[in-house]
């Protein structure tokens, strides 16, 4: 194309502002071409012999580990330690986020109260969310907090993902068969990162290894299973998340040590009466992260923007 | 970067140089090229990657309260976009033989500019629509004839940049619409946005023609090829019936058609409101300067890292060459 030729394109681009809006070019939509690739409906019927509550709660649970994490990395815009990083930290909340939104329409689907993604997004309140506490930790612009949350959670969703490739709902199927591609990404980027902070400066190490030990507490709940994933697993829909711990000591082992770090030896945080944040028992952090998520959302209801 | 020569040779490369020029072709950065000249595109390719880096600040001010999903995946995979387009200037000014680390001090110790336009706050949803559609409206005008622009590799960057642009610009437009045939607050919130944005769109052009020193010498190099007063008239025509569209109405009492000159009159800028920001005193100058210096500082340690790792790893190879030689 001709210098002269892209001019008059993208000119034209400008000019045609206000005649159209169509939302015919899939950029217009971030996220929700997921599922029309993988060539799942959010309507697709619940499967046979599967309660639609729990269906329903566990399209949650993943959901929500996604959109509050997409919304924690999201916190390190404009703040990342070189332009690399923000692309790579930008494009790791993007892909999350877009994950979050087909299994958070699709849990209000299977709900059938006529909830869509927003609504449980931005209208719940936090004992209503089931993500993980991991997802909802912020890392205070700390980039080694950032590296050791992204390699845990990462090595564990991808663990996840995998094994739900084949579940016997569409959704959660489709969601997984593009997450493995995203989460496979997020991994190695984390992993690279361990390694070079981990075998990097005296301080950078340090660095890397206080992270790890503060993360650690948190690694426990991931791999607790709840009622709703008992059953949906036997049903074929959902993974046991306690079959997937042997995959993430075997990698975190390996990428540790490579970094020249140490595993480190902490108990997990405590429940309360057996309930974590897959029941809806969160940190002290949810609550900050949604009145922010949430504040402009619900100062204009009834607004569709 | 200059290597003295007999002045001879140097008339010899300078008449080349504008050959080159008149022919309206491309300088690449092997070519010889004047001091001036050079400088000239160091300045404007730092000073268009600093603004891309820091107009990530008054959008990123909205993510996390981005109002739905799809508008918060929206203004994420912008601020991502300009993230790269920094990227991109900043590699087409290392071809002029600065480095990103360099012009990234300078920027921090406000020895280099960025556009004035990122140092006015985002107050509301409103203002992520209104800078797609009047910020980045403006800076296509800019942009565009930069795609021919004489230094190859910035042109080539820009012909990529002006493409995610003008997706951003429709992206912003199609906000305002929604939110023009939203609820009254929605409507208001656009109307006093639009207040608040419209004259410090005007002035990204730069100063008037009679009061635009660098001008005259970048026109004649082919780095610029229209005048700042005529892209500012070319952005208030396409403005005015956009702004129609969305029901509302731009703050400049003189506004109006002048079918003489076939185009809008329209006032005059707060040039001294101008000039102010430009001298570092605007709203937000200070905040922006120093949230870009704190992620810099504090990401000194990371960078650190990274090169020692790497020295570590080419220095392991080395040894295991060795052992195996």
């Amino acid at each position: 194309m001709s210098p002269h030729a892209m001019e008059e394109d993208a000119t034209n681009a400008y000019q045609s502002l206000s005649e159209t809006t169509d939302h015919d070019d899939p950029r217009w939509a971030f996220g929700t071409g997921i599922v029309e690739e993988a060539g799942a409906e959010v309507s697709a019927p619940v499967p046979e012999g599967v309660d639609a509550a729990d269906l329903a709660a566990y399209c949650l649970m993943l959901g929500d580990d996604a959109l509050i994490y997409s919304h924690r990395l999201s916190e390190w815009v404009s703040n990342a330690p070189e332009l690399e990083e923000e692309v790579a930290l930008a494009n790791t909340a993007l892909d999350l986020l877009g994950q979050a939104r087909v299994l958070l329409a699709r849990s209000g689907h299977v709900e059938g109260d006529g909830r869509d993604e927003d609504a449980l997004a931005y209208q719940r309140s936090d004992a209503r969310f089931r993500n993980v506490g991991l997802a909802e930790l912020s890392d205070d612009l700390d980039f080694a907090r950032a590296i050791g949350r992204l390699l845990i959670f990462s090595t564990w969703r991808l663990a996840l993902l995998h094994r739900l490739v084949g579940s016997t709902d569409p959704v959660i199927a489709a969601v997984a068969g593009k997450g493995v591609k995203e989460l496979t990404y997020h991994r190695d980027y984390a992993a690279r990162w361990t390694l070079r902070l981990g075998d990097g400066t005296d301080e950078s190490h340090r660095r890397m290894q206080d992270a790890l030990d503060a993360l650690w507490p948190y690694v426990g709940e991931l791999f607790r299973t709840s009622d709703e994933e008992t059953r949906l697993a036997g049903a074929g829909v959902a993974v046991d998340p306690g079959t997937t711990r042997e995959e993430f000591d075997a990698v975190l082992d390996e990428v540790v040590s490579k970094a020249t770090l140490t595993l480190p030896d902490r108990p997990a945080i405590g429940t309360i009466g057996g309930r974590g944040g897959r029941q809806g028992v969160h940190t002290e952090h949810l609550g900050h992260a949604l009145a922010q998520m949430q504040s402009l959302a619900r100062q204009h209801p009834g607004a569709t923007w | 970067m200059s290597v003295a020569m007999p002045e001879t040779d140097e008339r010899v490369l300078e008449t080349g140089f504008d050959a080159t020029i008149a022919a309206d072709q491309r300088i690449e950065p092997r070519d010889w090229m004047p001091e001036g000249y050079r400088k000239t595109l160091i300045r404007q390719i730092a000073q268009h990657a600093h603004s891309e880096i820091i107009g990530m600040q008054p959008e990123g001010n909205w993510i996390l309260r981005a109002p739905s999903l799809r508008r918060k995946a929206i203004l994420l995979a912008k601020v991502q976009d300009e993230a790269g387009h920094g990227m991109y200037l900043y590699a087409a000014a290392e071809t002029l033989g600065v480095d990103r680390e360099e012009l990234t001090e300078k920027l921090i110790d406000s020895k280099q500019k960025y556009s004035s336009i990122f140092n006015y706050p985002t107050l509301s949803y409103a203002d992520i629509g209104v800078i797609g559609w009047l910020v980045d409206g403006a800076a296509i005008c800019n942009q565009v004839p930069l795609c021919r622009c004489s230094y190859g590799p910035y042109a080539r960057a820009m012909i990529r940049i002006c493409k995610e642009e003008s997706f951003h610009q429709r992206q912003g437009y199609e906000l305002l619409l929604a939110m023009a045939n939203g609820t009254d607050e929605q409507k208001r919130m656009v109307q006093e946005s639009t207040d608040r944005w419209w004259w410090p769109s005007l002035m990204m052009f730069g100063p008037p023609d009679g009061d635009s020193p660098n001008s005259q010498q970048s026109m004649a190099w082919n780095i610029k090829r229209h005048t700042n007063d005529e892209l500012r008239q070319r952005f208030v025509d396409m403005s005015v019936p956009q702004a129609e569209a969305l029901g509302v109405t731009l703050p400049d009492p003189e506004l109006r058609w002048n079918d003489e000159r076939k185009a809008h009159d329209y006032g005059e800028p707060d040039w001294e409101e101008f000039k102010a920001v430009v001298a570092g005193s605007g709203p937000a100058n200070a905040q922006r300067v120093a949230h870009r210096r704190r992620a810099h500082e504090g990401g000194a340690w990371v960078r650190e890292a990274a090169q020692a790792y790497a020295d570590k790893q080419a220095a392991r190879k080395n040894e295991a060459r060795k052992a195996a030689a």
